[in-house]
């Protein structure tokens, strides 16, 4: 095999920092890929699903600066992790913040216990999640720089009736994060936990209920604040922190009659 | 995917000398030559090309590959072979200058050209073609390279002198580290009898005044002089000269034992110097400094001749470790241009005065001699070459349109640059000063030596290739 040509070289002194977001096909992920190649940033957009992503770097690249790059993987997919990692950092020539985007949310009716659908969350929402931030928190410990950002949700703060398996996957993300900002932010490299409310994309339409209701670009510039601003957790919007405190608090004997 | 091997865990940041850029690249640090040719198969293997890089003291790009392999040769220090009667020496490409020069220096010998630092391996002095400030008096350091030997990615292992695989050897000595890796290098060092040179300075209160004196002292064994490129007007170009000459046999020098920098300057430790200067590094601290400097020295040490260490004289650039990281987060860059002799002067005037004009003057500048080499990506000219340290602003942008504005006085005046310091050149302009026809040739050359064009390097990708 002859040795690839990675992207066209930059300007000399260029300073373009390259992002990489893991479900980016549509959603936070999407609207992150739009704000992030706004911001100057190289982006590498990776979806299960490639033909939306072909558009949206289609309608990137429109101005003829190459912004985002599009790639098919599946999150589910362990084993390919490190290869397409490697791919990825040869064809952006090097790395700078990764987002892990993807996430789903089937419909759970309150007294359903289905074994596909719990295993099909914790495979993307967890798994996928613990897969690809380990393997970029190893590269990034090892450059000694680097900012990762993982989805969390406000789902994953308490555990609630309607989606036992959602709530378990994002507080088990949101876990993984804490842990890998200890075990890195010694070595310069920056983790930030987002957890938003509602934000209308196609995991809403599975909610039984919703209310502020944001979009979501109104989310990815929340985020983007959060990623500039260096911040560690970030409730998105912001008024989340304080109802989710007070519902955290909330006591067991209470939580366990609440339909909520 | 593929079951290519992975590389993540050699992931690594690497910096250029100018900490202008910093890059992710696959690095490995080969202990023995042999280790070679698997890293080559390796990285055909993950279809990643590699870069060549000895102590990273390129100025630019050239020691990056990014997103790619890096070998670092750093640790081929072997010195295989040491004749100290006829002062030949065989050495691995690791071998960096200072080990060369506190290898012979005692038996009488020392480097026949080195540059401003003692750090740079001699694998990369060679692939850079480096010179010094006797460049009129003794050529690149490829002049006096008798032979070496190369591994080839297509597998060959070459030995060149100017003799043997001639075209190969002018080509891959300056040739970047595009063609091949050197993996022995012998080399003819220079007789001396004292670890001394004799030393004057003096100073010139014009441009044309400091080519004029340049010129003049040329045939001397060491001339180059420092300018004050924030003086305008009439006093443009102004600066202090030194010029050496090795000491002949039985004139005594001073018995120094220890032959090192100098632990302190003017009675301030050399570490603590950085922080004292950061304060200075802006254009209106650099304008102060110059002016004191410039006037201490043709107030207080006009015309002053006295014996100084070759170590002392030579490596200027080492007193200070660490100096280049005062410039601050965006680095430094430096712009080296070699103009004719014939234009030098007007075309000078003009590079100091855009510089000034924008708003970046240069907060370091170097002139010295040069002579026309037969190898085959030179930088020389029969001409002056003024080197240019510039702090990166904030907007890279300003120092690039500068950068474009410069370059294009360095082309109208068939002027040339040098792959060592370059880190702004964009491929036209290189194709421009290397003339598309040693383009050609050494893409030729490479498509023979390299023919999977795995030896690349940031440089390469920016300014080599179309």
């Amino acid at each position: 095999m002859t040795a690839q040509t990675p992207t066209p070289p930059e300007a000399p002194l260029a300073r373009r920092k390259r992002a990489v977001v893991v479900g980016a096909s549509s959603g936070i992920g999407a609207a992150l890929v739009r704000r992030l190649a706004a911001e100057g940033y190289l982006v590498a957009a990776l979806s299960r699903t490639p033909e939306p992503l072909q558009a949206l770097a289609n309608e990137l690249n429109l101005g003829g600066q190459t912004r985002a790059l599009p790639f098919a993987h599946d999150v589910t997919q362990l084993d390919e992790i490190p290869a397409m990692l490697q791919r990825l950092v040869t064809e952006l020539g090097g790395l700078d913040l990764f987002v892990y985007c993807a996430g789903v949310m089937p419909k759970v009716d309150i007294d359903e216990f289905d074994l596909e659908k719990d295993q099909h969350m914790l495979s993307v929402n967890l798994a996928g999640g613990i897969g690809w931030l380990g393997q970029v928190g190893a590269l990034f410990q090892k450059q000694g720089s680097g900012q990762l950002v993982g989805i969390s949700s406000v789902a994953g703060d308490r555990g609630r009736v309607l989606n036992p398996a959602y709530n378990a996957s994002k507080a088990g993300l949101d876990t993984y994060l804490e842990a890998l900002r200890n075990r890195l932010s010694r070595h310069g490299v920056h983790v930030l936990t987002v957890r938003p409310g509602f934000v209308n994309t196609q995991i809403l339409a599975n909610a039984p209920r919703s209310f502020g209701v944001i979009s979501p670009q109104q989310c990815a510039d929340g985020i983007w604040k959060a990623i500039k601003g260096r911040k560690q957790v970030v409730y998105v919007p912001w008024w989340w922190r304080w109802l989710m405190l007070a519902v955290r608090n909330v006591p067991s004997f209470i939580f366990r009659r609440l339909s909520f | 995917m593929s079951s290519a091997p992975l590389l993540l865990k050699n992931a690594a940041r690497l910096e250029n000398f100018g900490h202008s850029l910093q890059r992710v690249a696959y690095v490995f640090r080969p202990q023995h030559t042999d280790e070679l040719p698997a890293l080559f198969e390796q990285a055909r293997a993950a279809g990643l090309s590699v870069g060549l890089r000895g102590s990273g003291r390129s100025y630019g790009d050239a020691a990056l590959n990014t997103g790619q392999i890096v070998l670092e040769l750093g640790e081929l220090t072997r010195i295989l072979e040491w004749d100290a009667g006829t002062g030949i020496i065989t050495v691995e490409p690791g071998v960096t200058i200072e080990q060369l020069w506190r290898h012979a220096l005692p038996h009488g010998w020392w480097p026949p050209v080195v540059p401003g630092t003692m750090f740079p391996t001699l694998g990369g002095c060679l692939a850079a073609n480096i010179h010094g400030k006797n460049n009129w008096q003794a050529g690149p350091i490829g002049e006096h390279v008798i032979e070496f030997s190369a591994l080839l990615p297509n597998g060959q292992q070459v030995t060149c002198n100017p003799q043997q695989n001639s075209e190969l050897f002018y080509a891959m000595i300056g040739g970047m580290g595009l063609l091949g890796i050197f993996t022995s290098i012998t080399l003819q060092l220079k007789k001396v009898y004292a670890s001394h040179v004799r030393v004057t300075a003096w100073t010139q209160p014009h441009l044309a005044g400091m080519l004029a004196a340049v010129d003049e002292h040329k045939d001397e064994d060491y001339i180059v002089g420092w300018l004050d490129a924030t003086a305008r007007g009439r006093a443009l170009g102004r600066g202090q000269l030194h010029r050496a000459t090795y000491l002949t046999e039985g004139e005594r020098a001073p018995q120094q034992a220890n032959l090192d920098l100098p632990p302190s300057i003017l009675g301030i430790p050399k570490g603590a110097l950085p922080p004292l200067m950061a304060p200075f590094v802006n254009n209106f601290g650099v304008r102060l400094v110059n002016f004191a400097k410039y006037s201490a020295d043709r107030l207080l040490h006009n015309n002053k001749t006295y014996l100084q260490s070759l170590v002392e004289f030579n490596f200027l650039l080492d007193y200070i470790p660490g100096w280049e990281r005062i410039y601050g987060r965006g680095g430094l860059v430096q712009h080296q241009s070699f103009i004719p002799a014939a234009v030098a002067e007007p075309a000078f005037r003009e590079i100091l005065q855009t510089a000034q004009h924008r708003g970046l003057p240069p907060y370091l500048a170097v002139l010295k001699r040069h002579r026309p080499d037969k190898f085959l990506l030179s930088h020389a000219v029969d001409g002056y070459s003024l080197a240019l340290d510039f702090r990166v602003p904030g907007d890279p942008g300003r120092l690039l349109a500068l950068a474009e504005e410069l370059d294009a006085i360095v082309l109208a005046n068939g002027g040339r640059f040098y792959f060592a310091k370059d880190g702004m050149l964009t491929a036209e302009r290189a194709r421009a000063f290397l003339r598309p026809e040693t383009l050609a040739r050494l893409l030729s050359l490479k498509a023979q030596t390299d023919p999977h064009n795995l030896l690349q390097h940031d440089l390469f990708r920016r300014c080599l290739v179309s």
